[in-house]
């Protein structure tokens, strides 16, 4: 009986291993930019941004409208480089105060955007080191 | 017999320990004593810490003096409009206590800026717009820096100058002050369970008799 038991929690375990290693090359890539992310936001941009994404009144846009994210999808690495000045509409509200540049290498913009684009209500996928160079690249 | 009426009076005992609340806030600052003549009795009474006359202009261009607190309980903070670190936590944080005295008018918030070169009255009152401000319950207030930062340490609070890296330092904490200008609390006010209890402090001393009474 206390042998059956054991193996049967060694075949639990095994099964486990192998479904869990049996995820795909991109979903190990996706979660190891979203984890390193999530302390790149909580240190450079959740002061603003909030907790939740949610902003600060007219002040601050919020991070949950995922239209803009989606439309500006291709100009988010350079507003984190560069910053961000002059009016934009996020959620149907104006938004006119400045952004600062960030100091955040290539790859932590990568991470962070793979963050706050599958955090919030947003689900956008991975957003690469590659992507970001390009991106960078067409800053205006 | 006797160790059930024991028991039953341990918990009465217990129950009532757990059930009475503060009902009064401490005050804060440095308290002296003062003896003065009572009905012709020399009396020595403790008289704690207040806060001095100031004057400075809120986001409307209205003058506020320490006239225009009397009969009121008010919650102080420093902060400057263009900062990039803790104010706009700690005004996210303030935001609940304005919406939830709002229609109280013995009650106020002060936010004094420390950066009174960049944040005119109008940056103010664009700021106080953005932020979704409207009325008296919290102003937004303009002086020079002498002042604000000598006003400061009457509220135990340190703000400086930039520091080497360009930027203004300054704590984040909410001061409460009652109807006497006596400080009765000091909040974190970038954590947001410290200024749950600002609020939940706020209705405690607005209970107090003495808070109740005064003018």
């Amino acid at each position: 009986m206390k042998i059956k038991l054991i193996i049967g929690i060694f075949l639990f375990i095994m099964i486990t291993a192998i479904v869990s290693s049996c995820q795909s090359d991109a979903q190990v890539e996706f979660s190891r930019y979203y984890a390193g992310g999530a302390s790149i936001y909580q240190e450079h941009c959740q002061n603003c941004h909030g907790e939740k994404g949610e902003g600060l009144q007219s002040l601050i846009p919020p991070l949950t409208d995922s239209i803009y994210l989606k439309n500006n999808k291709k100009l988010l690495a350079c507003f984190l480089q560069n910053g961000l000045k002059g009016k934009i509409t996020v959620n149907k509200s104006d938004f006119d105060d400045e952004m600062k540049p960030t100091d955040l290498a290539p790859i932590e913009i990568a991470k962070v955007l793979t963050y706050v684009t599958n955090s919030f209500g947003n689900k956008m996928g991975t957003v690469n080191l590659q992507m970001v160079e390009g991106d960078l690249a067409k800053c205006r | 017999m006797r160790n059930l009426l024991f028991i039953g009076i341990a918990a009465l005992v217990t129950l009532n320990s757990c059930t009475s609340k503060p009902d009064k806030l401490p005050v804060l600052g440095n308290k002296q004593p003062v003896t003065k003549m009572v009905d012709g009795k020399q009396v020595t009474d403790t008289a704690y810490a207040t806060i001095p006359d100031f004057k400075f202009v809120n986001q409307y261009g209205d003058t506020i003096t320490a006239k225009n607190l009397n009969g009121k309980i008010y919650v102080a903070d420093f902060f400057f409009t263009t900062c990039p670190s803790i104010c706009p936590v700690m005004h996210r944080n303030m935001l609940n206590v304005y919406k939830e005295f709002k229609d109280d008018d013995n009650f106020r918030i002060l936010s004094h800026t420390i950066d009174p070169k960049y944040d005119t009255v109008p940056v103010l009152k664009r700021y106080a717009d953005k932020m979704g401000i409207s009325g008296n319950s919290w102003w937004l207030l303009h002086g020079n820096k002498g002042d604000t930062y000598g006003i400061s340490k009457s509220y135990l609070q340190s703000v400086q100058e930039k520091n080497p890296a360009g930027q203004f330092i300054h704590d984040g904490f909410f001061i409460l002050i009652d109807k006497q200008k006596r400080i009765r609390g000091t909040y974190e006010g970038t954590d947001p369970k410290e200024v749950d209890k600002l609020i939940a402090d706020i209705k405690t001393l607005k209970a107090e008799p003495e808070q109740a009474v005064a003018k």
